[in-house]
């Protein structure tokens, strides 16, 4: 299939041609894990009424690479919140592995956040004077698992992602990238469906950047949809479909082939060290 | 999510801030150890006061001459010679009364041949050494022989021994009062110093006859007190009036006529002052559980400023699936744990300072169970109460606007 009748189906129709589109990739048509459809946000009533998000509809399939790009303001934050269940839409439904998030308790939002859903915050988000291997086990503590499992899978979320030797140290003794490493560990030791990734290299530089990237095009040829919020145009060129935001509404979504984050790192220059 | 692992959590995350929560803990720790302090000190010292009324004899009554209500130009009790040696004999013939003995009183210069001492002369009969519960540690007693022959003997508190006979068994020797020569014939048991600073063990015991004859006294009047004890322990009461009684009928006073004698009840007084040590001892441990409410209070305001200080890490652990129940629970048993350690130090310290004041003021040491059980309870309770709402407060934080929180 050719870029542009790709971009064309998808502009015109928008998320609804996700099955059709997808078609070409897989067998069958796959049932999307996040399913948005009509959805809108407004913060505040009357004249003051901010409307983040003006009516989002959006199919993301299993094993999708999204990368939402948009200025600040456009709505991809609240999007994230929505996506993330932290947050309800006022309009719209929002299917998650087919179910209505809307018709959830507070608690059983929460189980979701646990289980199907995995976080990874552009400033780590973990707990100070706590060790990585401690970090990593968080979620799990509240999954209700038994102890002993929670060592284990702590320790293999950890190596996973490269960082078994780092597990005791605390997250002051460790390099942004490394503690970006703990994050996405303890975000897959649930073993999520899907990875919401909030501007995941956004404190990192270049080289600990397309590591991170590596990583997580690693983890989503393992079969874990991933979300990432950016606004670095070289961050979004390794997702495999880009999500344009703006004001509130989705501007272009479009499928690509993905650059390789390993080759990337690989044609960086040796660094002086 | 069970109740170890949250507390497991709220463990963990107490650890990451050692020296505030150590400070919390000080609050109730100060006020834990001072209703346990204050209480066993308070305690102590009722038990104190027993021991004196429990050294003056327990159901003992005093009959002295003259009115209780002193009116008008009256004399105190006493003033006026009423009661007589016959009464006396009638009193202690009473159904109600185990024994009753005279208990006349004057100072005295008391001589040896190398030493003299100004003590205080007790004349009295053998049922006095009974009613006094004063055991007699060597020699003997008076006898109703010393009383009938009116002999000279005399029976020496400690005081006066070491005083007189510091170097010789004083049993044998000869003291002399008024120029009137005595035989020692025994030493009463040390007593100490009486609750009004009064050395009690400076007395010298002679018979009431031989008193009235060669010191001073009345043949008819009992010029003095008369003590009584009651037949059976809380029977003073019904004593008092049998005497009363007894009394009136023997004096021929009107109806309308008011007492010419007094009969007091010890074990009244010593209910009195029980009652109002045990007053004070409230108010010291009211005072003590104020400042437990204030530990308190520190708690809460510790656990507000933590709740404030961690908003990111409540964002972050709702982010990650924890429950608002959760958080409520992890907050709540963090100021528990706070709270309890706090009771549990308090205790140490508590009975320590307990026992250092109790040394130093000569009190027996008395730490009440209850008292234990209590200031914990309240501790414990007290972190519920004000753990409460800063645990409520951290589950109803919206988490997007806890992660935003910088």
């Amino acid at each position: 299939m050719s870029m542009p009748t790709m971009i064309a189906t998808a502009t015109a129709m928008t998320s609804t041609t996700t099955t059709t589109a997808t078609t070409a990739i897989t067998a069958e048509p796959a049932r999307p894990v996040i399913a948005l459809e009509g959805v809108a946000r407004v913060y505040g009533r009357g004249d003051s009424a901010v409307h983040a998000l003006r009516g989002v509809d959006l199919a993301i399939a299993p094993r999708d690479f999204v990368a939402v790009m948009g200025t600040s303001g456009s709505g991809k934050s609240t999007l994230m919140n929505i996506l993330g269940c932290l947050d309800a839409p006022t309009a719209g439904r929002y299917l998650l592995d087919g179910v209505d998030v809307a018709g959830l308790s507070a608690d059983r939002k929460a189980d979701v956040r646990n289980r199907t859903l995995g976080f990874v915050f552009q400033n780590y988000g973990l707990l100070p004077r706590t060790s990585a291997v401690d970090n990593v086990a968080l979620p799990l503590l509240y999954a209700g698992v038994g102890r002993r499992a929670i060592a284990s899978r702590a320790q293999a979320a950890l190596a996973r992602v490269g960082l078994s030797a780092r597990a005791a140290h605390h997250p002051s003794e460790l390099s942004g990238g490394q503690q970006q490493r703990v994050a996405i560990a303890r975000a897959i030791v649930t073993h999520p469906a899907v990875i919401l990734a909030d501007e995941p290299t956004g404190n990192l530089d270049t080289r600990t950047s397309l590591e991170i990237m590596a990583l997580f095009q690693e983890l989503s040829d393992e079969g874990i949809t991933i979300v990432l919020v950016t606004h670095e145009p070289d961050i979004a060129r390794f997702a495999s479909r880009i999500v344009v935001m703006r004001d509130g509404r989705i501007a272009a979504d479009r499928p690509q082939a993905p650059a390789d984050a390993a080759v990337a790192l690989a044609a960086l220059p040796e660094e002086p060290s | 999510m069970n109740l170890t692992r949250t507390t497991a959590i709220a463990v963990t995350a107490l650890g990451r801030a050692k020296v505030r929560s150590l400070l919390t803990v000080l609050g109730v720790v100060i006020g834990v150890a001072a209703v346990i302090a204050m209480v066993a000190i308070g305690e102590g010292a009722k038990a104190r006061v027993a021991q004196q009324f429990q050294a003056m004899g327990t159901s003992t009554l005093i009959v002295t001459s003259g009115a209780s209500t002193a009116g008008g130009a009256r004399g105190g009790a006493g003033s006026k010679p009423t009661l007589t040696w016959d009464d006396l004999t009638a009193i202690a013939a009473l159904p109600e009364v185990a024994a009753a003995a005279p208990q006349l009183r004057a100072g005295a210069q008391v001589v040896t041949d190398l030493a003299n001492w100004q003590t205080q002369i007790t004349a009295t009969t053998p049922a006095w050494f009974t009613i006094r519960s004063w055991a007699v540690t060597r020699g003997a007693a008076l006898t109703e022989a010393d009383v009938a022959r009116a002999r000279r003997v005399a029976v020496l508190g400690q005081t006066v021994v070491t005083n007189l006979f510091p170097d010789v068994d004083p049993i044998g020797q000869t003291v002399r009062i008024d120029r009137t020569p005595y035989t020692v014939i025994g030493v009463l048991a040390r007593q100490g110093t009486s609750g009004f600073g009064q050395d009690n063990d400076d007395v010298v015991v002679v018979p009431s006859t031989t008193f009235v004859r060669k010191v001073g006294g009345n043949a008819r009047y009992v010029n003095g007190q008369v003590m009584v004890m009651a037949a059976g322990r809380d029977q003073t009461a019904e004593t008092k009036v049998a005497i009363e009684e007894l009394l009136r009928t023997r004096h021929q006073l009107r109806a309308d006529a008011a007492d010419d004698f007094t009969v007091r009840d010890l074990t009244q007084v010593a209910d009195a002052m029980k009652a109002s040590t045990a007053t004070i001892t409230s108010l010291l441990a009211g005072v003590a559980l104020v400042s437990l409410l204030v530990g308190g209070i520190g708690i809460m305001n510790v656990m507000l400023v933590s709740v404030t200080e961690r908003t990111r890490e409540i964002g972050l652990r709702l982010a990650i699936g924890a429950r608002p129940r959760h958080l409520r629970q992890q907050f709540l048993v963090e100021a528990i744990l706070l709270s309890s350690a706090g009771g549990v130090l308090g205790i140490a310290v508590g009975v320590a300072a307990g026992r250092t004041m109790a040394a130093r003021f000569g009190f027996p040491l008395l730490v009440r169970a209850d008292v234990v059980v209590l200031a914990v309870v309240v501790a414990a309770t007290v972190g519920v109460v004000f753990g409460w709402y800063p645990a409520r407060r951290a589950s109803r934080l919206d988490p997007i606007v806890a992660l935003r929180h910088e």
